[in-house]
């Protein structure tokens, strides 16, 4: 069974303004082909202000579906359409207390179909760019499609050269033999054969200290080789044009800043359980890495 | 209210009597059979029994037909494996579009390494296409694996005749007879068939345990070489205690094969009715007249089975869905997709598989509890309004699809 979060629960069990919503003037229908979930989402807004005075959604969908619609509708009540339109699916599934990463898609279609209820709203034509393919890498939640074009624009040769363009496989790497495939696919389309030689040729990244048990580390290296984790990441995150800092370690949660593009990227949360997978790892015991935003002696912690 | 469990062809919870006795095989009974001492000894004689019961329940002619295996996925691989390499001359597999991914993934896989396989398609209620079949056989065939039964709908498939048609061709036959063996009555002794897979934890044993059955004198090549354990056609240690459990699950489903069929039966089929005669806009899918006596496959068209499984799952009903977000790839049950239901229903597939040990008040209690669960989603669902489906009532809920 999925691991959903209270809040997930609470928002399909509970659904908010899953109703058909009387005279809307902004409706967005969409769908997601990668799991046939459908969604439409109607708003009521004010002509001059342009603020949202009521939502409502209709869902044909799973529970996270359903769940994501929810929150979706008790985020933008309130705002105008240009501050709606801002709400990122991040921002969903973080309302929601995350959600699995094989459901993030699921906050993506409440993003779209926030999109084209403005749209309509506004009585202009939505068109949607994002294809959506089967998901490759679970710890970073990287879909086939976006692996595939990528390799092509690169002209990319090795599961870590895609690893360093999209993530992907950087995690607990049982997704290499996926990616081996679609590196095989694309190369074979100019006439190449993928060789697993060349990838091996490629300097490892140096192993971390011999692994030790948890216990048997003192406070000062376990901190020094928390930074060395986040260093060794820290260029993947570079090629995206984003960033991560350690802000502090309190007991088992690192806290850290994402910034650059990864700070508003729809896949932030993604990339910190990918992080918090290789800590995990390296560390031989648990971690939990939180955004320093929800750090809990800053008074600004949000829920 | 204690929960109700109806996805037994998930998994089934393992017989007290059957656990009673396997356990002096962890402790006692520890010896490896095949140590030249008493400790060793006594486990080789339950295993001995073990190899009879199974042999009993399956009607095969000879107790060394049967290998124990760690699974029915152990079983599918080491078949149609050893079927390629004993035939390496025929690179050619027939299969169906509806198998267990145990066959269909490593069929793809095969398929990689420049073996042709051919998918049987089905109908729309889950009947093979035998005319194609028969087209198909050849001398460039290896192996045909075909399903005793399907383990989302139910639906039998006609083994016995197209292993005897397999046979005229001269081609090997093996069968995933995972949801089949306890289930209904098989007699392979009087069958064309070469090989059979089972799996203990689908008829009261415990998991990681399971058969290949292998006909006598049929060509086999090992998946595991090795030890000379199930005479050198499967190394590695016995897995003893579940052996024996697996041979006393044999017997007892041989006990209920009549009760099976009568009384589970007629409480799978309550539950149908009982389902549909309140629920619109919804249908049992595969061939209900010729299907296993525990499974119900009922599409509720309109909403989506992972929702209809919290809310079920809320009020301590377990049963399992085709759609989409439960399989965790995000693609619908291809059982589904091949039988052509549309995306809307089929999304909305629950699988209802019952056992020995349900009870009709259970069945009741399901009946009840259903309905509103459906209305609840429904009401929710923007292919629906009021009462119907919104293309009934002109206009249709046509999503972009991104």
């Amino acid at each position: 069974m999925w691991d959903y979060s209270e809040k997930v629960k609470d928002h399909f069990y509970n659904p908010r303004n899953a109703r058909v919503l009387e005279g809307a003037n902004g409706v967005g229908d969409v769908g997601s082909i990668s799991c046939g979930d459908a969604l439409r989402l109607m708003l009521l807004v004010d002509p001059e202000s342009e603020q949202i005075l009521d939502a409502g959604f209709q869902t044909f969908g799973c529970g996270s579906a359903i769940a994501s619609s929810s929150a979706l509708t008790e985020i933008i009540k309130g705002m105008t359409l240009d501050e709606a339109l801002r709400v990122s699916n991040q921002d969903i599934a973080d309302y929601l207390e995350g959600l699995p990463p094989e459901k993030m898609h699921c906050s993506v279609m409440g993003r779209e179909a926030l999109q084209a209820a403005v749209a309509n709203y506004r009585g202009e034509e939505w068109k949607d760019d994002h294809e959506e393919g089967a998901l490759v890498c679970k710890c970073f939640a990287v879909d086939a499609v976006l692996i595939e074009e990528t390799i092509r624009a690169n002209d990319l040769r090795s599961v870590e050269e895609v690893t360093n363009y999209t993530k992907a496989g950087g995690g607990c790497s049982s997704c290499h033999e996926g990616i081996e495939e679609i590196l095989g696919k694309v190369l074979a389309e100019k006439g190449e054969v993928f060789n697993p030689a060349a990838a091996a040729s490629q300097p490892k990244p140096a192993p971390a200290i011999a692994a030790t048990t948890g216990g048997g580390v003192s406070p000062f290296q376990r901190i020094k080789r928390i930074e060395r984790v986040i260093e060794s990441i820290r260029p993947q995150l570079r090629a995206d044009g984003g960033d991560v800092q350690i802000v502090d370690v309190v007991d088992k949660t690192v806290y850290v800043n994402m910034t650059g593009a990864c700070s508003g990227c729809q896949l932030a949360s993604a990339t910190l359980g990918g992080i918090q997978q290789r800590l995990i790892e390296d560390l031989g015991e648990f971690i939990k890495v939180v955004p320093a935003s929800k750090q809990p002696v800053s008074l600004g912690a949000g829920g | 209210m204690s929960d109700i469990y109806l996805d037994n062809n998930a998994t089934t919870m393992v017989d007290p009597a059957i656990v009673a006795e396997m356990l002096p095989y962890f402790t006692e009974q520890f010896g490896n059979p095949s140590s030249m001492h008493s400790f060793g000894n006594r486990v080789g004689q339950a295993l001995k029994k073990a190899r009879k019961q199974v042999q009993t329940l399956l009607g095969a002619e000879h107790d060394s037909e049967i290998i124990f295996t760690s699974c029915g996925t152990e079983s599918d691989s080491t078949a149609i494996l050893s079927a390629l390499r004993a035939n390496p001359e025929r690179k050619e597999i027939i299969t169906s579009v509806v198998e267990h991914p145990a066959v269909l993934s490593l069929c793809e896989h095969l398929e990689k390494d420049g073996y042709t396989v051919h998918c049987l398609p089905v109908d729309n209620i889950g009947r093979i296409d035998m005319a194609r079949y028969r087209q198909l056989l050849s001398s460039k065939v290896a192996i045909v694996s075909i399903m005793w039964a399907n383990n989302e709908t139910g639906t039998l498939f006609p083994v016995e005749e197209m292993a005897e048609l397999a046979h005229a061709a001269g081609v090997m036959f093996h069968t995933d007879a995972v949801q089949a063996v306890g289930k209904i009555p098989i007699d392979l002794r009087n069958s064309k068939i070469d090989m059979l897979s089972l799996s203990g934890h689908k008829l009261h044993a415990p998991k990681g345990c399971g058969v290949l059955y292998l006909r006598r004198g049929v060509r086999f090549r090992p998946l595991l070489r090795g030890g000379h354990q199930e005479r050198g056609r499967r190394a590695g240690t016995e897995n003893s205690a579940s052996i024996v459990a697996l041979g006393k699950a044999a017997e007892l489903a041989q006990a209920h094969l009549e009760y099976e069929n009568t009384y589970v039966k007629a409480m799978r089929d309550r539950l149908e009715q009982g389902i549909l005669a309140q629920v619109g806009h919804a249908f049992a899918t595969g061939d209900v007249s010729n299907r296993l006596p525990n499974t119900c496959n009922i599409a509720f068209e309109y909403i989506e089975g992972e929702a209809i499984l919290m809310l079920l799952n809320k009020q301590g009903i377990a049963a399992s869905s085709g759609s989409a977000c439960t399989s965790g790839s995000l693609e619908p049950s291809h059982v589904m997709r091949a039988m052509n239901i549309p995306y809307t229903a089929a999304h909305g597939t629950i699988r209802f598989s019952l056992s020995r040990y349900n009870t009709p008040e259970e069945i009741e209690r399901v009946i009840a509890a259903v309905p509103p669960v459906v209305a609840k989603l429904r009401k929710m669902s923007p292919y629906w309004s009021d009462n119907g489906p919104v293309g009934e009532s002109g206009r249709a809920f046509a999503p972009t699809y991104a």
